[in-house]
């Protein structure tokens, strides 16, 4: 393959046509599908009137992010097994929101997670503190995304220098804020639902190319995976990437819990489930999601390993973006320019899609919470508050835009993980609590959430993701700080879930048995029938 | 948790301020307790809790159990069931279709055995029999 790692793969001409093709045709779909999003439901919800099927695809479309197409093919295609562990870890969460979350919190919140902590405890504080682990969240997850962003343009615009990926990345965060702007939750969900479309039918056609390639044997093409590696038959197995070490086992599992219980925790997934009209249809969205997000993970695992037989782990080492770049080295390699130019504006609408998603979300927390909940006390006007997140939706993008820059050198996959960590511990007690346990009281509330925030954060501080890691080990690279000299690394694992998950339980069961202020058994009442029944749900506009 | 505690002491709360309060099903603020109290309500509940909690358990006992096997047993992993489809392959494949399998067995369970109970109540609820 013609591949010097100074330049772009394919006609950077060809790509580029494709991606503004892209965007402009999801801007067209974002303001025709937009309508006049005058009210906070219809700015943060759609109106509600999304069926399950649209928003089960749509909330596929928030979920398979650029760092689960690009980020785990890649995985598989350099470690191979160890990264087909990632992704059962991404679709087996989807239980737990199935099961625990979905109708739940579509019958007891209006447009944020901390509604339903909210209606349960009804304390300013605890409010705002849902609202701060919000946002810390979703700017995790916008910055692993627009980190993926810059990796995937160099390599497909053959834009190397720093400068220019910088550029790149801006772009990308000027428009989403105008996808949001103009489309709302509406206009968002279409693309989203577009974007999913296309990026299942790229993988599934993909895939297919890979098994005719392989004579459709799938023994076959993991023979021939494991024979053009340089770790031969290893690669078939756990253990390349996190068997080096014991402190490298227990950071999977570290990562395991936080995948598995994160995505229940997650605020742009939560979100999206109040766009359809009720409770029942929640639940039914979720189920689509998991069809749609599993075929998509054994689709990765074909691309995966398709890309280290035909690719080789080697080139895509090399190339810039690392196993980021498998994806679109594969599709080169099978289709030539335009499948790559195909492929690439597929991942380029991910990036794009959910960054779009992420940033409505940040911001409808900013201003349902913080602004009409915490500081306005809700005599926030609606139209206040639709103002408010839009200005909200400006400020995420340039803070988005400023740490994607600032991260761009980190492995996109292991950035989300981190996100779900945060989401898992700081998120994920508070929800469970308000719903299920009766004693669960507002002390409990701020224990558990800001004990999971200040937790999972402070833990990757003082990581090897920040610091103590100068030299790349594995996939996981180097730290942030790369000097030698600055070391800080005083907790062993990259991933905190292992620890900060059960210690925001913890906090919370301890903050709430201790509370002077005993819990209010009309207000667990209350959000039990609720939950179950569906009674004082919001309607949809429909 | 305590999942089956059934909670009766009512000291009517601070029912009536927020969102909530707006709902036209809010004229039974005192109705959420009296129907949480109630027969209804508390099979629902049972039936809910005693299909939700032993189907989590067991799906993330089922997932730690590949983790783990994964991480601390890779060669178990490594052996072969046929060509090179290994044992930790088909561990794999199945949690895929295990939770296939638990999200459509949920689906079933819910329907017919959650939802026309929830719909009996919400209807009360609604009609302000509680």
């Amino acid at each position: 393959m013609p591949l010097a790692s100074s330049q772009a793969v394919g006609t950077p001409a060809v790509n580029f046509a494709i991606f503004a093709f892209f965007v402009l045709v999801t801007l067209i779909i974002a303001v025709s599908a937009a309508g006049k999003n005058k009210s906070a439901s219809d700015y943060y919800t759609g109106g509600r009137t999304f069926t399950s099927w649209q928003n089960g695809i749509a909330i596929g479309g928030d979920y398979l992010s650029a760092a689960s197409f690009l980020g785990i093919a890649g995985i598989i295609a350099l470690a191979g097994y160890d990264g087909f562990l990632y992704s059962i870890g991404f679709l087996v969460g989807w239980l737990l929101v199935l099961l625990l979350v979905s109708e739940r919190l579509r019958n007891t919140g209006r447009y944020t997670m901390a509604d339903v902590i909210d209606l349960r405890l009804r304390a300013r504080p605890v409010r705002a503190a849902a609202a701060i682990s919000t946002l810390t969240v979703s700017l995790f997850y916008l910055i692993a995304q627009m980190a993926g962003a810059g990796a995937l343009v160099s390599l497909l615009l053959g834009v190397n220098a720093a400068a220019g990926q910088d550029i790149v990345i801006a772009v990308v965060g000027l428009l989403m804020i105008i996808y949001v702007l103009v489309g709302g939750m509406k206009g968002t969900t279409w693309v989203q639902i577009v974007k999913a479309s296309v990026l299942a039918g790229g993988a599934a056609m993909t895939t297919f190319w890979v098994l005719a390639r392989a004579g459709f044997s799938l023994p076959g093409l993991l023979q021939h995976a494991a024979t053009a590696s340089p770790a031969g038959a290893m690669v078939l197995g756990p253990g390349l990437e996190y068997g080096v070490s014991t402190v490298s086992k227990f950071d999977f599992i570290s990562l395991a819990l936080a995948l598995v219980l994160g995505t229940a925790g997650l605020p742009h997934v939560l979100m999206r489930l109040y766009t359809v009209p009720n409770g029942r249809e929640a639940r039914q969205s979720v189920i689509w999601t998991i069809w749609v997000v599993g075929l998509f993970y054994l689709c990765t695992l074909v691309l995966g390993f398709g890309a280290m037989w035909l690719v080789g782990g080697k080139a895509i080492a090399a190339a810039p973006g690392g196993g980021d770049s498998a994806v679109p080295l594969l599709a080169y390699h099978l289709g030539g320019t335009l499948l790559l130019g195909l492929m690439a504006a597929v991942a380029f609408a991910t990036i794009l899609a959910v960054v779009a998603g992420l940033t409505i979300t940040a911001s409808a927390c900013f201003a349902h919470d913080v602004y009409a909940g915490v500081l306005r006390q809700a005599d926030a006007e609606p139209a206040d508050e639709v103002r408010v997140a839009r200005i909200t939706a400006v400020v995420i993008g340039v803070v988005a835009v400023l740490g994607g820059i600032v991260a761009k050198r980190i492995d996109v996959a292991f950035l989300v993980g981190l996100a779900f960590a945060i989401a898992a511990s700081a998120n994920l007690p508070a929800i469970l609590y308000s719903l299920f346990w009766s004693r669960f009281t507002a002390r409990g509330a701020l224990w558990s959430i800001y004990a999971g925030l200040v937790g999972s954060v402070g833990l990757i501080v003082i990581s090897p993701v920040v610091s103590g890691q100068a030299t790349a080990v594995g996939a996981i690279g180097t730290s942030l700080i790369t000097s030698p000299h600055v070391n800080f690394a005083f907790f062993p694992l990259n991933n905190p879930g292992l620890v900060s998950i059960p210690l925001a339980f913890a906090a919370g069961w301890l903050g709430s048995v201790t509370d002077r202020q005993p819990a209010d058994p009309a207000r667990f009442a209350r959000i039990q029938v609720r939950a179950l029944t569906g009674v004082g749900a919001e309607r949809s506009s429909r | 948790m305590a999942l089956f505690q059934p909670a009766r002491r009512g000291s009517g709360g601070s029912g009536a301020s927020g969102p909530e309060a707006t709902r036209p099903s809010q004229g039974a603020a005192r109705g959420y307790e009296a129907v949480h109290a109630s027969r209804d309500f508390w099979t629902i509940r049972r039936r809910a809790d005693s299909y939700i909690v032993p189907a989590c358990l067991i799906f993330l006992i089922w997932y730690f159990l590949f983790v783990i096997v994964a991480v601390f047993a890779p060669s178990f992993m490594r052996i072969s069931v046929f060509g090179a489809v290994n044992v930790g392959l088909c561990f794999g494949v199945l949690q895929f279709a295990s939770t296939f399998a638990f999200a459509v067995g949920y689906r079933r369970w819910a329907r017919r055995r959650l939802d026309p109970l929830s719909d009996k109540l919400r209807n009360r609820l609604e009609g302000g029999h509680y």
